[in-house]
């Protein structure tokens, strides 16, 4: 199968607190035939994961209110969550990003998102799945 | 004016806000290459919302900043953030760097710098925002003639 048709049935969940970043991310995806849906915390996160629903591919925000990116993602981890999980955050404090690494992520991207970004991404994916 | 002038114009246009630091060419661009047949007005759909969010983000940052009895910073500070992330990530440079500027002063409890930076911070959203207008309206036209945006590389 050629990696593009891969690509056509990968899904993705986009979890940010702003609405213009759902956005963004949300047709950066679409445009890479991802099937994605968005959520706005944290919690909505586990929430839909609680549902039944599975994503290969997660991109959390760090903050957010109610229940924040890394603790959504130890969460999500604790629950047996393997899919890929990209902090995307405008942190750039070594510190921070090492601290939302070690909550479970797979790779963490300073946002917002580009094509570049988001196809190095999908190729991870694809190769792990392969 | 024919289409190819007006192309130019609208290029010309694009790339005087980049080099006035009001727009971040790479940002701004990465959004215009988001738009494709399925979603023509993508980066227009993208930047309303962002005026949106930013006229609600202006009014409840006047209002945290008024509070006689007492600036609530988290507040403030958690506003700013907002409007931060989606300044930055529409390419509003100028903008959020003034968000970021709000945030250092929150972070020092110090009210007069705030409310001087909040002054700074609106007169610069109303540049960048009468400046996207005037790009939008330049598309407008373009399209009514029957042409089609150029699509820009920043190669200048």
């Amino acid at each position: 199968m050629a990696p593009h048709d891969l690509a056509t049935q990968l899904t993705a969940l986009v979890v940010d607190d702003n609405t213009i970043n759902r956005r963004i991310h949300q047709k950066l995806l679409k445009n890479a035939g991802v099937k994605n849906q968005a959520v706005g915390n944290g919690k909505e996160a586990v929430d839909i994961h609680c549902y039944g629903q599975s994503f290969n591919l997660i991109l959390m925000d760090m903050d957010m209110p109610i229940m924040n990116g890394i603790e959504a993602t130890k969460k999500l981890r604790s629950m047996g969550i393997c899919s890929m999980i990209v902090g995307v955050s405008s942190r750039s404090m070594e510190s921070e990003i090492q601290e939302f690494m070690d909550a479970g992520l797979d790779d963490y991207q300073v946002k917002p998102l580009t094509n570049a970004k988001l196809t190095s991404i999908l190729d991870k994916i694809n190769h792990s799945m392969s | 004016m024919e289409v190819g002038q007006m192309q130019r114009q609208w290029v010309d246009y694009t790339k005087s806000l980049f080099m006035e630091g009001l727009l971040n060419g790479q940002q701004f661009l990465q959004l215009q290459q988001l738009q494709d047949e399925n979603n023509p007005e993508f980066v227009f759909e993208v930047v309303s919302l962002f005026f949106e969010d930013s006229e609600r983000l202006l009014k409840d940052l006047t209002f945290a900043l008024d509070q006689k009895g007492g600036v609530d910073f988290q507040k403030v500070d958690a506003l700013a953030h907002q409007f931060k992330g989606s300044s930055s990530s529409v390419g509003a440079l100028r903008v959020s760097n003034c968000c970021l500027a709000l945030r250092n002063f929150c972070l020092e409890q110090n009210t007069d710098a705030c409310l001087r930076c909040l002054q700074q911070l609106k007169q610069e959203y109303c540049l960048v925002k009468n400046k996207l207008e005037t790009l939008f309206r330049l598309e407008q036209q373009i399209m009514a003639a029957g042409g089609s945006i150029p699509m820009m590389e920043l190669s200048f």
